[in-house]
């Protein structure tokens, strides 16, 4: 096929041109590619966070909100929940086991979680995966704590080194416990959940800092020193929610009534995977949008290569003109151009995917220590190579136009050009 | 005689419905193996008659014979097999096409033509050497010039890269229209010497045509357009 190889040659003569072009449409599918990833890596995180629990309780308001700050770290609860609520449908017959969650402080930008060894017990991420630790153990004394990686990497903790709590979850140094020091007794292995980021400690352990603060301040005059701590009881008052595991499947809806319909305080309980559903379709709106304009960024990159080639048109008459004079047929002259157009847009499309994988190799740490999200790097997707399949075949037809205008001069020009 | 290699018998043209003749030609022949020139001022209809020898326009009535065969009466595509296989083409300038290189700018016709490209073969084994043997003849070092873009060549050499690309595979008939009217007068004859000895050497009929009187001399035959276009009030 003569054409085929008067095309790249063509292409090849206008390397600038034609590399741009091939870079811009390379940049919109690599967008489009990348959009699609991240959506699909960031559900995929977020279904992976909880997995084997049956209900999440808290005060009652919104089913996402609650879904929100209990699991994702994301936002605050308005209420708490009164232990004494909490004892109570913990100990219903049909609760196989129960962990207790206590948020509001933080430490160094990571925020601190009150809860008991039941969370090391029962806590499941990714089908069923249990917390292991990378080093030492769960809480044995007060004032122990248990760090996630990445909070342990990124403040430099090792086994043993003291923490000081800062009370609130502002990034300022105001209002620290720093009377009340912790001491790291674990590390949990890497899990690519929010636990990664947080810094875990004992419900008493929460009490007993606060025990000398009423209202989010420090009594004046009230000074109880770390000492005097250890020997005090500290039975926690509230907490902030917690995560529910049942002995039926069975039961989960009566038991979601129950809670619903619990006479003591207002309360709420949801269905993760529920809640998780009412989040994506809240999302939808927001993908719908990226979708939108990633298209149109693809759209205006075969826009580009489009107003190239009819650019081109009047300056290649005569080379129209000498292969009519050869012998090539004004459907030869067609080819040429759908040719050059989908050889711009496969080029471009192909670039764009190795432009993609190159960004997620750069991005891959950035993205996982920033955000907690880790890109897995593999295979191209049937959708991936759906979209670079529509934009070869949208190259190819817009390649139709340039195509039939010089198909359309060339019967007019024959072999010879008049100006 | 092997007859006519270009008969024109009662041919009308005219651009559009409605539109004035461009050509109204009632007999004209051009024997096998005949070097001719037609003259003419632009705007003769010069340009028609090559687009209608071409098959790259078809007359309204009459025929147009190359090689005997009815070119009109054939269906497009056809035609422009016909015209790859039979006739090679020299033009005034920009004969080259830009991003193709020297060689491939001589072997480019056997790309469409499966004649020309078979005999091309047949005489130096390769479209290459073919190539390279044809512009030799025409006094061009392929090896010197192959590292330049065709169009950085002077307009000399370029005329002389068209001769030999019309010439690969020896089509039966050459048409040159206004090849030397580019070219300084000092080297128009010496383009033209050579151009005949290598159309002689293929066996080529020649349709030369030029408004310049002062080659009329080397060829058998020298007809004004005006003398066979009857319709020559175009303007």
């Amino acid at each position: 096929m003569p054409i085929v190889l008067l095309s790249v040659k063509s292409l090849l003569n206008r390397r600038a041109t034609a590399a741009l072009t091939i870079l811009a449409i390379a940049i919109s599918v690599a967008l489009v590619l990348g959009v699609e990833k991240l959506r699909t890596e960031a559900k995929a995180s977020f279904a992976n966070t909880i997995s084997g629990t049956d209900l999440i309780v808290g005060a009652r308001g919104g089913a996402i909100q609650l879904l929100l700050y209990s699991v994702f770290r994301i936002g605050n609860a308005t209420n708490n929940i009164s232990w004494e609520s909490y004892r109570d449908l913990a100990a219903r017959p049909e609760v196989a086991w129960t962990i207790p969650l206590s948020l509001g402080d933080s430490h160094r930008g990571f925020r601190v979680l009150g809860t008991n060894a039941d969370f090391f017990r029962h806590y499941r991420f990714a089908r069923k995966r249990q917390l292991t630790f990378a080093a030492g153990g769960p809480f044995a004394e007060l004032f122990d704590t248990v760090l996630g990686a990445d909070a342990a990497e990124t403040l430099g903790y090792k086994l043993g080194d003291p923490i000081v709590v800062q009370h609130g979850l502002g990034q300022g140094g105001f209002s620290k416990h720093e009377d009340k020091p912790f001491r790291a007794s674990g590390i949990l292995a890497k899990t690519g959940t929010p636990v990664d980021r947080t810094v875990l400690v004992s419900l008493e352990a929460v009490e007993a800092i606060h025990v000398d603060w009423r209202g989010g301040a420090r009594v004046p005059g009230m000074t109880v020193s770390a000492e005097e701590v250890r020997g005090m009881d500290f039975q926690p008052r509230a907490i902030t929610a917690f995560q529910v595991g049942l002995k039926s499947k069975l039961a989960v809806f009566a038991f979601q009534r129950r809670v619903n319909e619990y006479r003591k305080e207002p309360l709420l309980a949801i269905l993760p995977g529920a809640a998780l559903q009412e989040l994506w379709s809240l999302m939808g709106t927001a993908e719908t949008a990226l979708a939108a304009i990633s298209i149109a960024v693809v759209v205006t990159g075969l826009l580009g290569m489009l107003t190239i080639l009819l650019a081109s048109l009047n300056e290649r008459r005569r080379e129209m003109a000498i292969l009519r004079s050869v012998g090539a047929r004004p459907l030869h002259i067609f080819g040429l151009f759908v040719v050059e157009a989908s050889a711009l847009a496969a080029s471009g499309a192909v670039l764009g995917l190795a432009l993609l994988y190159l960004l997620l190799v750069v991005a891959q740490p950035i993205v996982d220590s920033r955000f907690g999200l880790y890109l897995t790097i593999g295979a191209p997707t049937m959708r991936d190579l759906t979209v670079i399949a529509l934009v070869v075949a949208a190259g190819f037809v817009a390649g139709i136009i340039p195509a039939y205008q010089a198909y359309r001069q060339s019967v007019a020009d024959g072999m010879i050009v008049r100006t | 005689m092997a007859g006519a290699a270009v008969r024109l018998s009662d041919v009308r043209f005219r651009w559009r419905e409605g539109d004035p003749l461009v050509l109204k030609i009632a007999a004209f022949d051009v024997a096998a193996g005949e070097r001719i020139m037609i003259k003419g001022p632009s705007g003769s209809g010069k340009t028609t008659l090559l687009n209608l020898l071409g098959g790259v326009a078809v007359p309204q009535s009459g025929r147009v014979s190359i090689m005997d065969v009815d070119i009109a009466s054939l269906r497009g595509a056809r035609r422009d097999a016909f015209r790859a296989d039979h006739i090679g083409f020299i033009f005034q300038m920009f004969n080259l096409v830009p991003y193709l290189s020297l060689i491939d700018n001589v072997t480019l016709p056997c790309r469409f033509a499966p004649v020309r490209r078979q005999r091309a073969m047949a005489r130096s084994g390769s479209l290459k050497a073919e190539a390279r043997r044809l512009l030799g003849h025409m006094e061009l070092d392929a090896d010197a010039l192959a590292s330049r873009p065709v169009a950085m060549l002077s307009m000399g050499q370029q005329q002389r890269v068209a001769v030999a690309r019309s010439l690969i595979g020896a089509p039966e008939l050459v048409i040159a229209d206004e090849p030397t009217s580019a070219l300084d007068a000092d080297i128009r004859r010496s383009f033209l010497d050579l151009l005949f000895r290598e159309v002689g050497e293929a066996g080529s009929t020649l349709l030369f045509v030029s408004h310049d009187a002062s080659l009329e001399g080397a060829f058998d035959r020298a007809i004004p357009l005006s003398e066979i276009n009857e319709a020559g009030t175009e303007r």
